[in-house]
């Protein structure tokens, strides 16, 4: 009776965990609306546990230390990264960061706890729509993946030349969230033809299918929510500024954490259209801060004109009204494009967007054991038939979660042994 | 648009960053010495417009809460910078230091304290502005915390139900309807405006009249007490610059700011007690 016992454990056992990247059955997040998932802060109680302090040194690397920065930009001086240091030998984990996002936003900190917590060492980088990756780090305009991507493979090498002599590596890991595990694909691509590091896995968490579909989605969320359209956008603002004070002073003094923004909602529901146009304000502001940054590193022409020095007292206020009305697709269909075209004629709109899509590598996506994807069904960047997609190219190394909305989950305990459990891999 | 000379004064200064030392002074010099710059970019040759331009997307005499009345532009452009350098060399590595050395437990009872000695400026203010029920509950939390909190270490008057009534000369003014006048970055103490700096004068100037200070009468504690509360304050705000990564920075704070004060204001008109 016992030895059919075992056996059928270890015949369930192995079926249940490599058959279809299993979702925990207990898997429970408190947010079911996508759009509340992605905004609100997940309380400390549903959250992993994660050590107060860890050993981290911040590095500067210089891609290109003979640009001229202007002055602009003063308080720009390298491309700042993040090493958190294991004291023996362990795998390391570049992570990249999402849109818009520095090495270190709260998000990419905690996510380097949590990786260094699973025993990787762990150099954190700044997303090359970061308007500091673009002053210090990009070699041209921002915005297409597979050009994007060899940009960070470069910040990728001159980091590892700083640290590589305070840690002791034993193999190469990628991993981002977002846009960053967009990037992440892409600069998988560029290790397969120049070996630097030989992943031996990577990992995308959240990202978008197709780059311009999501961004425009996200857009999208910003201008059909303001009630009125665009126009109206300061009342709303003005309005949305206003309850929030108010819910900040009921608050108190424990401020914004999450367990005091998941109070203060349970009694007074902030309403979805709020929400989601927030998500695509934020998104907005990005795309924006980007996108000045590219026009005035390659000489202006697009919102600052041509022949103009912008110095540390001259006001930005006008192009930071125009850079704000300014989405991602507008600097895409004005500017990329015709930039683009012009170093290659003939190259056509679509086949521009098809650099900013995973189907553009599917071939080497599907069956590729060292690729592994989190995602959630309810993301608010996806479009329909997305998830589907990529179950089928990630197959039984892709962990879907049925709630989370976009990154929301990224910190819920069985998201975080998704997230490790592949890292470390079926040998540990 | 005029073609412009190059600002000397900031074109000087960035050939001089990472000068050690002098950097903290030449750029104190900068700060002060920019407010004669323009706030106008200088032009390098031709000039093109842009692709999108202003005039494009803004309606003549539509308002954008980014515009907000910024007549010192250049000066405050300059003292953004110089907090940026101050808070980075200088403020916040002695604030990380007071962070060593003191357990938790004793940095909140600083706050506290100076909190209580504060009830002063709540008091003034609120007696300005007619609110006798938020003057009687500011009274009540520093008899309570100056004896039961043992000179106001603790704060036992908030968890007896009296909340801490904030107002300031700033408020009091914005309350009888002054305008803001126009937005300043002030050197060391950050985002204000005409009417808060002004409130700000008034309300420094009566703590040291009828206040703590004035009981005390001794310059050396005065000094010390001073030192405390900038250690203290800035050990309490979140706020780091640059922390946005936006290139509008500067335009993000004034605005918010801006906001925030007359969100404020506007409270202090419908409510007595908070």
């Amino acid at each position: 009776m016992k030895s059919l016992l075992v056996l059928a454990f270890l015949m369930i056992v192995p079926a249940a965990a490599f058959a279809a990247a299993p979702v925990p059955p207990t898997y429970f997040y408190p947010f079911v609306n996508p759009y509340e998932a992605t905004v609100m802060e997940l309380p400390r109680e549903f959250e992993v546990r994660l050590p107060s302090e860890i050993p981290v040194r911040e590095f500067v690397v210089h891609p290109f230390p003979k640009r001229h920065i202007p002055e602009v930009f003063w308080y720009e001086n390298g491309l700042t990264c993040s090493l958190a240091y294991q004291d023996r030998e362990a795998p390391l984990v570049f992570l990249i960061a999402g849109s818009g996002s520095r090495f270190d936003v709260p998000r990419m900190l905690k996510m380097q706890k949590v990786l260094y917590k699973a025993g990787f060492h762990v150099i954190s980088i700044t997303s090359p729509t970061h308007m500091d990756f673009v002053v210090n780090a990009a070699s041209g305009l921002p915005g297409i993946a597979s050009d994007d991507a060899k940009d960070l493979y470069r910040v990728m090498e001159l980091a590892w030349q700083k640290v590589h002599g305070d840690v002791r590596v034993s193999s190469f890991m990628l991993a981002g969230y977002s846009l960053g595990g967009f990037d992440a694909a892409f600069i998988a691509r560029i290790d397969e033809r120049e070996h630097r590091f030989n992943f031996k896995r990577v990992l995308l968490i959240n990202p978008p299918v197709c780059l311009y579909d999501s961004v425009t989605a996200l857009d999208q969320l910003l201008v059909d929510n303001v009630p009125g359209g665009m126009d109206n956008f300061d009342a709303w603002f003005r309005g949305v500024f206003s309850q929030t004070m108010q819910l900040a002073e009921s608050w108190g003094p424990g401020g914004l954490s999450g367990e005091s923004m998941y109070r203060t909602y349970k009694r007074m529901q902030p309403s979805e259209s709020n929400l989601a146009a927030l998500i695509g304000l934020t998104a907005r502001m990005n795309a924006a801060d980007m996108i000045f940054a590219a026009d005035v590193m390659n000489g202006g022409g697009y919102i600052v004109p041509k022949n103009v020095r912008l110095t540390s007292t001259t006001s930005l206020t006008r192009y930071a009204i125009v850079a704000y009305k300014t989405s991602f697709a507008d600097y895409f269909n004005e500017w990329l494009l015709p930039h683009y075209q012009m170093k290659e004629p003939g190259l056509t709109r679509q086949a521009l967007l098809q650099r900013e899509n995973l189907r553009a590598l599917e071939p080497f996506l599907k069956g590729n054991a060292k690729f592994g994807l989190v995602h959630n069904e309810d993301d608010i960047i996806l479009v329909p038939g997305d998830i589907e997609y990529l179950e089928r190219v990630f197959g039984d190394r892709a962990w879907i979660f049925p709630s989370g909305g976009h990154m929301g989950n990224m910190f819920q305990p069985d998201v975080v042994s998704a997230i490790t459990g592949f890292l470390k891999g079926k040998e540990e | 648009m005029k073609r412009h000379a190059p600002c000397k004064v900031s074109y000087n200064m960035r050939g001089r960053r990472g000068g050690g030392r002098t950097r903290l002074l030449v750029v104190a010099a900068g700060a002060i010495l920019a407010a004669g710059c323009s706030t106008l970019p200088v032009t390098t040759g031709p000039m093109e417009p842009p692709l999108r331009r202003y005039e494009d997307f803004v309606k003549p005499g539509q308002p954008n809460m980014l515009e907000v009345k910024d007549s010192v532009e250049g000066f405050n452009r300059g003292s953004y910078r110089f907090n940026y350098y101050f808070d980075e060399y200088l403020y916040r590595p002695v604030v990380r230091g007071y962070e060593i050395i003191m357990p938790d437990y004793l940095e909140d009872r600083v706050s506290d304290a100076i909190d209580n000695l504060n009830e002063i400026t709540n008091l003034t203010n609120n007696l300005f502005q007619f609110k006798l029920k938020a003057a009687g509950v500011t009274v009540s939390r520093f008899v309570i915390n100056s004896t039961v909190g043992v000179a106001g270490l603790w704060d036992p008057a908030t968890r007896f139900g009296l909340k801490r009534q904030t107002d300031d000369f700033g408020l009091t003014l914005g309350h009888y309807g002054t305008g803001d006048g126009s937005y300043l970055m002030l050197p060391v103490f950050g985002a204000s405006n005409v009417r808060d700096t002004t409130g700000l004068v008034a309300d420094l100037a009566t703590f040291n009249y009828i206040g703590p200070i004035a009981w005390v009468n001794d310059s050396t504690a005065t000094w010390v007490y001073s030192g405390v509360y900038a250690v203290d304050r800035r050990h309490r705000t979140p706020f780091r610059y640059r922390q946005t990564g936006s290139p509008f920075e500067y335009e993000l704070i004034r605005t918010l700011y801006t906001m925030k004060r007359d969100f404020d204001i506007e409270q202090t008109k419908t409510k007595d007690v908070k």
